[in-house]
C-alpha cells in the first residue's frame, strides 16, 4: 500500500514539474511575458522596474528558477485591475465555486443513483425508458443554454427564484457560505441544478449499467434465495457493488465540475473563481489567468491523486497490478 | 413497435442466411433497424443541407447591412415588418431575421465542429497507431502524455489556450483539436493493441512490408469501427464546446457568429422576456447535437461485435 502511494505521489510531483514547465514556457515563449505580466498602462520606468522585479532581464533558466521560487512563496503576480495579489483574489472566490460544485455533486449523486438503479432493475418499464431518454438529453444539452432556460422559466416567467448572485451568506468556520440561509439557498438552487444536470446523466448511466450487471450475479441470487427482503438486496448488495465505478468516475469528474463551473458562474453571475477567470480574460488581466491556471492544475493533480488512492483502497486489484508491472 | 416493422425484422432474419450480404449492406440494414437512428440520420441530413445551402435558402442575408434594418429589431416570432417581410422566428436586437441567423450560425458551428473533429481524428489516429505498433518506450511516452491531458477537462484546456492566442475561427479549431486529439489516440491505441497480435499482422511483417504499409493498409482498416464511433460522438462534443466557448466570449469573433454567439447575444434580452433570440438558436444547437449523438449511439451498437444482435 505505501509503495503504491509513494509511487503515485512521486508521479504527481513529476506532473507538477512538467506542468510548471509548460505554463512557464507558454507564458514566456508563446506569449510575450512583458505583454502578459506587466500592466500595459504602466510608464516606461515602471515597466523597467517590473522587468527587473520579475527577472525578465536574466537568462531563461534563471527566469524559470525565479518563477518556481515565486510560485512556491505563493506569489503568482498582481492583478492589473484589482491591484491585489492574483492568488489572494482567486482564493477569496474559491469557497463560492466549491460550494456550487459540491452542491451539484451531491444533487447528481442523490438523484442520479436512485434513478439509475431503478432503470437498471426494470430496464423495460416505461419509467426507465423515460429516465434513459432524459439522460441522453442531459448529455446533449449545452450547460449554458440550460442555464439560460432556467433563468427564463424560473426567474423571468414564474418569478420563483432569483437569477443572479449568491444571496445572503453566513460565516461557517471563517468561510462565507450561502447554503445556511433561506435567501442563499434560493440563489444556490438554480446554478447547482444547472451544473449537476450533466453529471446526473452520467451517474444515471453508470448506476444503470452497474445494476444490470450486478443483478445477474450469483451473490444476488443467493441473497434473494436466502429470503432477504427486496429492499435489503438492492440497498446493500446491489448498491455496494455499483459504488466502485460511480465513486471513481465522480472523483475524476469533480475536476470537470469545477471547470464547468466557469460556464454556470458566467450565466448566473455567481461570484466564484470561474467568473473571475472569464472577467480576467475579457479585461486582459493576465496575471489572474496565469494564477488560475496554476491553481487549477495543482487542484486537478491533487484530486487525481486522491481518487487513485481511494480507488486502490476500494479495489485492491488495481494496486497489485500496478506494483507488479 | 408496430407490427409492420416486426414483420420486417422477422423477414430480415429469415432472409439473411439465404441471401449473401456485402459487409456494407449488412451494416446499413443493421443500422436502419432502429427507427430512432433512422430519424436521427434524416434530421442530420436536413441540418447538413441547411448548413451547406444557408446563403441560398435563408430569407435574408443577416450580415448584409443593406438588408438588415434596425427598425425591425426585436420583432416577435411571426411578426410582419413594414416592408412585408415575415420574421418566422422573430428578429434580434439589430433587426436580423433569427431564422436566417440560425441558418448561417449552423453553417459556422457545423463547419468548426466537423473540421476540428476531422483534424483531431487524423492526429489522434496517427499517434495512437504508432503507439500501439511500435510499443515499448514510444508507447509509454505517448500514453503518459495522453493520460496527462485527459486528466484535464477539454473545456479548461480550450479556454486557457484561447485566452492566450485570442479569438478567431482558425484559433478555435486549433484549440478544439488540441483539446480532443487525446480521446482518439487512446481509442485507436486500445483497439490497435488487440489487432496487432493477430496473425494477419504477423503475416504482413513476414512479407517484409514497410512499417507504413502495415500500419495504414493492414492495421488501420481494422481499427476503424471504434474510431468512427468516437469520431461521431466527439463531433457533437466539439460543436457543444465551440458553442460554450463562444458564449463565454473567447471563441468566435462577432463577425462570424455561431449558434453559441447568437445565444449569448440574446442573453441580455432574455431578462426582459424576449426569449426567442436565445431560445431558437439553442433549439437548433440541441437538435444538431442530439441527432449526432443518436447516430453515434446506434453506430456503437451496430459496430460492436461483442453485442449480440
Amino acid at each position: 500500500m505505501s509503495v503504491f502511494i509513494t509511487r503515485r505521489v512521486l508521479q504527481s510531483l513529476v506532473v507538477v514539474f512538467v506542468m510548471s514547465l509548460l505554463v512557464f514556457f507558454g507564458v514566456n515563449i508563446v506569449g510575450d511575458p512583458i505583454d502578459m505580466l506587466i500592466n500595459p498602462e504602466a510608464d516606461q520606468e515602471d515597466i523597467e522596474a517590473a522587468i527587473r522585479a520579475l527577472g525578465l532581464d536574466r537568462p531563461i533558466h534563471e527566469q524559470y528558477w525565479y518563477f518556481v521560487v515565486n510560485a512556491l512563496k505563493g506569489d503568482l503576480g498582481k492583478s492589473f485591475i484589482f491591484a491585489e495579489p492574483a492568488l489572494k483574489l482567486i482564493l477569496q472566490r474559491m469557497p463560492a465555486t466549491m460550494e456550487l460544485a459540491l452542491t451539484a455533486m451531491i444533487m447528481a449523486i442523490f438523484v442520479g443513483i436512485p434513478l439509475g438503479v431503478f432503470a437498471g432493475l426494470r430496464p423495460n418499464s416505461k419509467i426507465s425508458k423515460t429516465i434513459m431518454a432524459g439522460s441522453i438529453l442531459g448529455f446533449s444539452l449545452p450547460t449554458f443554454w440550460v442555464g439560460l432556460m432556467f433563468i427564463m422559466i424560473f426567474a423571468v416567467m414564474l418569478g420563483w427564484l432569483p437569477s443572479t448572485g449568491r444571496g445572503e451568506t453566513t460565516s461557517l468556520f471563517g468561510i462565507q457560505v450561502s447554503f445556511l440561509t433561506w435567501d442563499g439557498l434560493r440563489h444556490l438552487l438554480l446554478p447547482a441544478l444547472n451544473l449537476a444536470l450533466f453529471k446526473m446523466s452520467l451517474v444515471i448511466r453508470l448506476a444503470r449499467a452497474g445494476t444490470r450487471e450486478v443483478a445477474l450475479q450469483d451473490y444476488i441470487k443467493f441473497a434473494r434465495a436466502k429470503g432477504l427482503s427486496s429492499s435489503r438486496v438492492v440497498l446493500v448488495h446491489v448498491m455496494k457493488n455499483i459504488m466502485i465505478p460511480v465513486v471513481t468516475v465522480l472523483g475524476l469528474e469533480l475536476g470537470g465540475v469545477i471547470a464547468f463551473a466557469v460556464v454556470t458562474e458566467t450565466v448566473f453571475a455567481w461570484p466564484g473563481m470561474g467568473k473571475l477567470l472569464i472577467d480576467s480574460i475579457q479585461l486582459l488581466d493576465r496575471p489572474v489567468v496565469v494564477a488560475y491556471l496554476m491553481i487549477t492544475v495543482l487542484m486537478f493533480i491533487v484530486i487525481n491523486l486522491m481518487v487513485d488512492v481511494i480507488y486502490s483502497i476500494l479495489d485492491p486489484r488495481v494496486r497489485l497490478k500496478d506494483v507488479k508491472s | 413497435m408496430s407490427t409492420t416493422s416486426e414483420v420486417a425484422t422477422q423477414a430480415a432474419t429469415i432472409v439473411r442466411p439465404v441471401r449473401e450480404q456485402t459487409p456494407v449492406g449488412r451494416f446499413l440494414s443493421d443500422f436502419f433497424e432502429s427507427r430512432i437512428a433512422t430519424a436521427a440520420v434524416a434530421v442530420f441530413a436536413v441540418i447538413l443541407f441547411v448548413a451547406i445551402f444557408a446563403p441560398w435558402i435563408s430569407p435574408q442575408d443577416p450580415y448584409d447591412l443593406m438588408v438588415v434594418d434596425v427598425m425591425n429589431s426585436r420583432m416577435q416570432p411571426g411578426e410582419k415588418s413594414l416592408d412585408g417581410m415575415t420574421f418566422v422566428l422573430g428578429s434580434d436586437g439589430a433587426g436580423r431575421d433569427m431564422l436566417s441567423a440560425i441558418f448561417y450560425g449552423l453553417r459556422t458551428s457545423l463547419g468548426v465542429g466537423v473540421m476540428s473533429a476531422i483534424i483531431a481524428l487524423c492526429i489522434g489516429m496517427t499517434v495512437g497507431l504508432s503507439a500501439a505498433y511500435f510499443g515499448g518506450r514510444t508507447d509509454s511516452l505517448i500514453m503518459r502524455i495522453v493520460d496527462l491531458q485527459l486528466s484535464f477537462p477539454a473545456i479548461l484546456i480550450a479556454l486557457i489556450l484561447l485566452s492566450i492566442v485570442g479569438k478567431g475561427v482558425d484559433k478555435i479549431i486549433i484549440a478544439l483539436v488540441i483539446a480532443q486529439w487525446a480521446y482518439y489516440a487512446r481509442t485507436v491505441r486500445a483497439s490497435a493493441l488487440v489487432e496487432r497480435r493477430k496473425e494477419y499482422i504477423e503475416a504482413a511483417t513476414c512479407l517484409a512490408l514497410s512499417h507504413r504499409r502495415i500500419v495504414f493498409r493492414h492495421l488501420l482498416p481494422n481499427v476503424l469501427p471504434p474510431l468512427i464511433v468516437v469520431g461521431t460522438l466527439q463531433t457533437a462534443h466539439a460543436i457543444s464546446l465551440e458553442a460554450t466557448l463562444s458564449f463565454l466570449g473567447v471563441g468566435l469573433p462577432q463577425t462570424e457568429p455561431s449558434l453559441g454567439l447568437l445565444i449569448s447575444n440574446g442573453f441580455e434580452y432574455m431578462l426582459s422576456g424576449k426569449y426567442w433570440i436565445s431560445f431558437f438558436p439553442g433549439i437548433a444547437l440541441l437538435i444538431t447535437i442530439v441527432s449526432i449523438n443518436l447516430v453515434g449511439d446506434q453506430l456503437r451498437d451496430v459496430l460492436n461485435p461483442r453485442l449480440e444482435r
